[in-house]
């Protein structure tokens, strides 16, 4: 299978359950609310070192938020609600609630299962919290020094998928990177889905295990290029750098999609642009029950 | 088809009726809703006394008349939703856990007193001591809503302890008197000595009010808890304009005869 003369690898994608949770941030601007989810989002590509993956999925309206302020939407996904509780409160208090006139809402509603959030971070008030219950949602007003950070009770969590993913294989770094950008701006239309490494591509792909015990992953020598001629390449002569896009989302669909236009957006710099073949990065089946087939994605 | 209670005969004094809710007539069909004791002033009677009965009960009750010599409508229900066309008597509501109701009218005294859940919305007025404490009684509302479109009388939130008591036009005096908790929001004028005795709890109003002097000015700021609370009562119908969501508010902290833990916001019309 072909599509703008890039080949198209017939193999899968295979991804594994995850816990995902929104978090609406809002601020006096939008320059605010940014410095707040980047700063949570920060130091959140992969479960493998950090606990979560997490990224901005889109900007929000003023009249899409629960204050009506300008805001911002993350997705956090982890391995388990357990690691989300873990991880939320902390991340939440030490990035959105330092972040000057920020407040921070649960972006999933009646849900099963919930972590903390201004449950936890409500003892920072030292005994001068407040709380306010509005149609049924519990906040918490916590007075900080720039007036009162609002913090909603708890977050709601979903079931989610993570590990998505596909490679974009080509002649040289700058212009498989070129392709790269441009399928993470195309994929970061899709709702629901998130790229959680730095700028969405990962640099650095790996394999599980490796040589030394104690180490959990580590490269993906199959796909490096300096290593053609040294181990059992899947990269032919022409093949200089291979960049990683890897997707959670909320469910089967919004990865589906996300791929599908990812992986368009990509074949269309062609191999005029350096752009030779796609491919998808999987454990033979045996690491998740998900599985996202690229061609029948692209057909 | 809802359960129906129109008024064919006014009380000649105050009838109490409790059993006018929906949880109390679910199921009963129009005969033996007719039958349901009522007392009119001292002395027993029955629904059908009073009202003509139509319909079968289906979770919604209406009723319509001039019904305010009707007290304990609404009393102890704990779901549902109550329609009732025309004024109210009093303690409309009393000690409901959830539910809906909606009076178009005026309501009498004591609106949802010990009230735990559900939501109460009077598009007139209301009397003295919304959501307040019955006499002999320390606490007053526990939970829930009470939106009134028109203006209230005095001790509106009297010893209320938790929930919303949101008022589109005017309060008399002592709003939010001996407040526990809670948030009360007067979109008009309030009277004197609001707040008085107050422990913890919230009282906002969009006019300038005269404070006691126990309480302390704090700050003028913008409090985003206060956009969600009036984003919410803009939803429930009441006239909340911008100005009052963007708007900066004096924070006043009160009451030091109490434990200092309350706060009455006044919308800064500099």
């Amino acid at each position: 299978m072909k599509i703008n003369g890039v080949e198209i690898d017939d193999t899968f994608a295979e991804a594994f359950p995850m816990k995902a949770t929104r978090i609406i941030i809002t601020a006096m601007n939008l320059k605010w609310a940014y410095h707040a989810a980047n700063a949570l989002r920060g130091f959140a590509t992969s479960v493998i070192a950090c606990g979560v993956e997490a990224d901005i999925e889109h900007e929000l309206k003023p009249s899409e938020t629960p204050d009506g302020r300008p805001g911002i939407s993350v997705m956090i996904f982890a391995m388990s609600t357990r690691q989300l509780a873990k991880q939320i409160p902390i991340r939440v208090g030490q990035t959105i609630m330092t972040t000057a006139t920020t407040a921070c809402y649960s972006g999933i509603l009646d849900s099963e299962e919930t972590v903390p959030m201004g449950r936890n971070l409500r003892y920072f008030g030292d005994g001068y919290q407040i709380s306010k219950v509005i149609n049924g949602r519990r906040f918490w007003r916590i007075p900080v020094m720039h007036g009162e950070f609002i913090c909603e009770e708890s977050a709601g969590v979903t079931r989610a998928i993570g590990g998505g993913n596909f490679l974009i294989l080509g002649k040289t770094a700058r212009q498989v990177l070129a392709a790269s950008e441009k399928a993470v701006e195309a994929i970061n239309a899709v709702p629901g889905v998130i790229t959680a490494f730095p700028g969405g591509i990962v640099g650095s792909g790996s394999k599980v295990g490796s040589k030394y015990a104690f180490l959990g992953a580590s490269t993906n020598e199959a796909y490096c290029p300096t290593l053609k001629g040294q181990v059992k390449s899947e990269l032919p002569e022409n093949i200089g750098s291979v960049l990683e896009i890897v997707i959670d989302g909320v469910d089967e669909e919004s990865i589906n999609e996300a791929m599908r236009v990812g992986v368009t957006t990509a074949c269309s710099y062609g191999p005029k642009k350096g752009i030779y073949r796609i491919s998808a990065g999987n454990y033979g089946g045996n690491l998740g029950p998900h599985l996202f087939y690229l061609r029948k994605i692209l057909s | 088809m809802s359960l129906k209670l129109t008024l064919h005969t006014s009380p000649d004094v105050p009838l109490e009726a409790p059993c006018l809710n929906p949880d109390t007539l679910a199921g009963m069909t129009a005969d033996i809703v007719a039958a349901q004791k009522v007392m009119h002033g001292n002395q027993a009677a029955s629904v059908g006394d009073f009202f003509k009965v139509a319909g079968k009960a289906n979770g919604t009750l209406e009723l319509e008349g001039d019904l305010s010599r009707v007290k304990y409508i609404g009393a102890g229900m704990q779901s549902g939703i109550l329609n009732v066309t025309g004024n109210v008597g009093q303690h409309l509501g009393a000690g409901m856990s959830g539910g809906d109701i909606r009076v178009d009218g005026d309501a009498g005294d004591w609106v949802a007193p010990e009230m735990r859940g559900g939501r109460v919305t009077i598009t007139g007025n209301a009397g003295h001591l919304v959501g307040g404490a019955p006499r002999g009684s320390a606490i007053g509302m526990l939970g829930g809503e009470i939106i009134i479109h028109g203006n209230v009388r005095n001790e509106t939130g009297h010893a209320m302890r938790n929930g919303l008591i949101a008022v589109g036009g005017t309060s008399g005096d002592f709003t939010g008197v001996n407040m526990l908790a809670g948030t009360i929001i007067v979109l008009g004028d309030m009277g004197n000595r609001s707040g008085a005795g107050m422990q913890r709890g919230s009282i906002v109003s969009m006019n300038p009010a005269e404070m006691l002097p126990t309480f302390t000015h704090a700050c003028v700021y913008r409090p985003e808890f206060l956009r969600l609370l009036l984003l919410h009562i803009r939803s429930a119908g009441l006239p909340v304009n911008d100005d009052h969501i963007e708007g900066a508010y004096d924070r006043w902290c009160g009451d030091v005869v109490e434990v200092n833990r309350g706060e009455i916001l006044l919308l800064n019309g500099a």
